[in-house]
């Protein structure tokens, strides 16, 4: 076990430099954009005078480099910083006392909750959906059932996101009103009322993940089938079903485990456009509206919490396929 | 339940294989007959059908095959005929398999004992706990280490030869009335061979049992079975009670597979004084703690053949790896005619690449499925030699003709559509064509039957005749040392054990390592196996356990 301990620092620490390499790329990125945050936020109103003026009580007169390496010195020490907009309101409107600064953590957290809870629901569906229709597919190869679950899951993951949930809204909140259509969560509602709002986002990713998941349970079922011990369970006259469950499936798990990961973190970070459709109040809408005005710290932030999801979920996958795989389990 | 009849009646036997878009008869009209408690011993070579008329005996087919014709009676149940959930209930229950390789057929994410009792507990013929005890009570009969908790580990925690006893245990925790065993000790060192040979027949004995015991070697089914059928393509040639069949063998087909074993070259003085490749104190390892060669040094004189042979795990194939570099010695050194070749590959001259070639066990792996054999033939010629066009398709012409493949026929085929004798003649002339002075077979002959590994340790021979080749010959099967070996090392754990002429390590006294290697070489006699285990002594069986490595 003091491998797995060892394995799970190392990745972490890669997974922390990661985080670095991504933070300046998406500095890079933000500072190619034309304009910057003080030309978008005035817009029309935009002349010379109060452009200057805004960057200059943003600190944005500083050289790139300069501004990057403050701002990455702050998140060392946690502190994350403060939206441009936070920062512009505070100037213009002279609310200058400490107490009253809202960072971009403070507004990440609720929105991060938020978008964690969607991710929740729509994975509590979706993970033991897939791995049911894989198994059955697996069990029932090249029956009616095997082609049109994979038809229809092929369907779902191939029609944009925003087309599937226009669809749902269309059947399901405006045709049938029985969902709403705009997701109204703020922390007041009690769980079954927040549950009842997210089931048309959930329900859209889970209709864009299952294919992915299903498919890979079921190859990774299938390419085991030949295998010598396969042949020798049918020989002790094991049922077909158990044979896939408790023979195949174990050995099955670490590509399994690996999609399921990835499908995971895409709930996390491939939000944005069901959080816009259905006006979830999520990271994915800060995110859009950080990078529409170039509010460089909540873009950094959001940015920062979709690659650790990543990071931290991939990381998650690896343990458990070691957890799974008896050779590394029990050395000889 | 039981009637009086015949255990298993299988009547024209025909069954066909999928082959593409076409039915291709594998089994044509095979006649079999099981009395209980009977052992009936099916040899052939590859591709005879013997797996698939055992496993037909059990009433299954391998997926892509199909039973196109005859009958199969289990104890009078009709097995063509009865329901996937009759034949479920019969498998594992009254007929158990065992397989070629224990390794692949336990499941790997399972403990064994749980393998052993899912079968029990599944039929209902027994509890899990008393299962799992009569487990233990079977794992101590066939003496396997620590009966007791042996049951819970892994399998790959557990040596080769205790998985195929394990195995065995398995296909007898329902107590069937018929085990099909599938090549149960192929895959096994013949050290290792003794123990399970021993085992299986002891527990089939004592239990009544009837068994179907196919296997190629011929030594091997003489210990074994009360009667043998020999199979060839798909049919049979014939059948007789052992010891009839071994004494007086009918048809010319079974006398060709009875005198294989005759080839046999006369021991070559060295032709020179000057070892063409030298192998000086070597000490290597593939992790920083542990050392898998000790001190081994030997020599291999042009135009003679050194065989390296031992257990697996001895050592053998790491010397390989030193001699062509992938695996630099820790100390010590590789000298080729006379001079050190650098440690690693990397390091080594073109030349110096060219003069150590190999060729592998496995011909299926050893060669690009994509290219064609002229490629495969005509890489290595333009490598070393730079040869183009016309002069490399002209030399590549010569050295299939050295193989004897008629190259009009075979230059523009791919790996697929050659045989496995013929996919191991290209790897032999891959080697030639860098025009090498010493080549190193690793196991050439172990996964070719007995008939093909003849016609290749044959054409090796003329070669090096020819060519003026040294070889080292990598190879755990003694048969093949008295045939083609001039010097032979033996190799235990790492340590040179015995090293000198063939014909001096063929006659005793031997060193206590060569004798039982010597001795475990199963002999075409029927009594042999009995007359070993009365020398060594039941008890020895357990000493032989020890001193094979896992």
């Amino acid at each position: 076990m003091s491998t797995l301990g060892r394995m799970i620092g190392q990745r972490l620490a890669l997974g922390a430099f990661t985080l670095v390499i991504v933070s300046m790329v998406i500095f890079a990125a933000i500072e190619a954009l034309p304009g910057d945050f003080a030309e978008a936020i005035l817009g029309q109103g935009a002349t010379p005078e109060a452009v200057a003026a805004i960057r200059e009580s943003l600190g944005m007169d500083r050289s790139p480099v300069e501004r990057y390496f403050a701002w990455l010195g702050g998140v060392f020490s946690g502190d994350f910083g403060v939206s441009f907009s936070q920062l512009s309101f505070q100037s213009q409107y002279g609310q200058t006392s400490e107490r009253d600064v809202v960072t971009v953590a403070d507004q990440l957290a609720p929105r991060f909750a938020n978008t964690i809870f969607l991710a929740a629901v729509a994975a509590a569906v979706a993970v033991p959906l897939s791995l049911a229709l894989g198994i059955l597919a697996a069990l029932y190869r090249g029956s009616i059932f095997d082609r049109a679950a994979n038809v229809g899951t092929l369907t779902s993951i191939s029609s944009p996101e925003f087309f599937i949930a226009y669809i749902l809204i269309l059947f399901l909140a405006a045709a049938n009103p029985i969902f709403p259509s705009i997701s109204k969560i703020h922390a007041d509602l009690d769980f079954w009322e927040r549950l009842y709002r997210t089931v048309l986002p959930a329900l859209t990713l889970t209709l864009v993940v299952t294919a992915h998941m299903m498919r890979m349970t079921r190859v990774a079922i299938i390419n085991l089938m030949a295998s010598q011990y396969i042949e020798m369970a049918r020989l002790k006259g094991v049922p077909r079903w158990r044979v896939i469950v408790r023979h195949a499936l174990p050995n099955a798990l670490a590509p399994i485990i690996n999609v399921v990961a990835l499908n995971l973190a895409y709930l996390i970070t491939g939000v944005v456009v069901v959080e816009v459709v259905f006006v979830y109040p999520g990271i994915g809408q800060m995110f859009v509206d950080a990078v529409k005005l170039r509010d460089m710290p909540t873009v950094q932030a959001c940015c920062l919490v979709f690659a650790g999801a990543y990071i931290l979920l991939n990381l998650l996958a690896d343990v458990l396929s070691v957890l799974t795989n008896p050779r590394l389990r029990h050395p000889k | 339940m039981q009637s009086g009849g015949p255990l298993v009646k299988i009547r024209d036997l025909r069954i066909e294989g999928l082959a593409g878009e076409a039915w291709l008869p594998i089994v044509k009209g095979v006649d079999l007959d099981l009395a209980r408690g009977e052992v009936l011993g099916l040899i052939g070579e590859s591709g005879a059908g013997k797996s698939t008329v055992g496993l037909a005996a059990m009433g299954f087919t391998r997926d892509g095959c199909r039973i196109a014709g005859g009958s199969i009676e289990f104890d009078g149940i009709d097995l063509v005929a009865a329901s996937e959930e009759e034949k479920r209930s019969l498998l594992g229950r009254r007929i158990a398999y065992v397989a070629q390789s224990a390794a692949a057929s336990f499941n790997p994410a399972h403990r064994l004992i749980d393998q052993h009792t899912e079968g029990p507990v599944l039929h209902g013929v027994s509890t899990q706990q008393a299962s799992q005890e009569d487990a233990m009570a079977l794992y101590a009969r066939l003496r396997l280490p620590e009966p007791e908790s042996i049951g819970f580990r892994y399998p790959h925690q557990v040596s080769g030869g205790q998985l195929q006893r394990a195995m065995t245990a398995m296909a007898m925790s329902c107590r069937p009335d018929l085990i099909v065993f599938d090549e149960p000790t192929t895959a096994l060192d013949v050290t290792t061979q003794i123990e399970v040979l021993a085992a299986i027949r002891d527990i089939v004995e004592q239990f009544g049992t009837a068994a179907i015991y196919i296997t190629h070697d011929l030594a091997v089914v003489a210990q074994m079975a009360d009667r043998i059928k020999v199979l060839l393509r798909g049919s049979e040639v014939e059948e007789n009670d052992t010891r009839a069949m071994l004494a007086d063998p009918q048809k010319d087909y079974t006398k060709s597979l009875w005198a294989v074993r005759s080839f046999q070259r006369p021991e070559q003085p060295p032709r020179s004084a000057q070892p063409v490749i030298s192998i000086a104190g070597v000490t290597a390892g593939y992790s920083a703690a542990t050392d898998v060669l000790h001190d081994v040094s030997f020599d291999i004189y042009p135009g003679q053949t050194v065989a390296v042979v031992g257990e697996s795990g001895s050592g053998k194939s790491t010397v390989a790896r030193c001699i062509t570099g992938l695996l630099p010695p820790r100390q010590g050194e590789i000298r080729f005619n006379g001079a050190p070749l650098p440690a690693s590959y990397q390091n080594r001259s073109k030349d110096q690449l060219r003069q150590v070639q190999m060729i592998y066990q496995m011909a299926d792996t050893a060669l690009n499925p994509k290219l064609r054999i002229r490629d495969i033939i005509g890489r290595p010629v333009q490598f070393y030699r730079g040869l183009r066009g016309n002069e490399l398709r002209q030399r590549v012409v010569e050295l299939l003709e050295q193989i004897e493949l008629e190259p009009a026929l075979y230059i523009d085929r791919l790996p697929s559509e050659l045989s496995g004798g013929q996919k191991q003649r290209i790897g032999i002339a891959r080697a030639l064509a860098a025009d090498a002075q010493f080549i190193i077979c690793d196991e050439v002959t172990s996964a070719l039957d007995q008939l093909v590994a003849e016609g290749i340790l044959k054409l090796l021979d003329r070669l090096q005749n020819e060519l003026d080749l040294a070889y080292m010959f990598i190879t755990h099967d003694l048969a093949t040392v008295r045939a083609i070996a001039d010097e032979v090392v033996v190799m235990k754990d790492g340590n040179v054990v015995e090293a000198g002429p063939k014909t001096d390590m063929f006659t005793p006294p031997h060193h206590d390592y060569t004798d039982l290697l010597l001795s475990s070489v199963p002999e075409m006699d029927p009594d042999w196996l009995d007359r070993l285990l009365e020398e060594r002594g039941v008890d020895n069986i357990g000493e032989a356990a020890r001193i094979s490595p896992t």
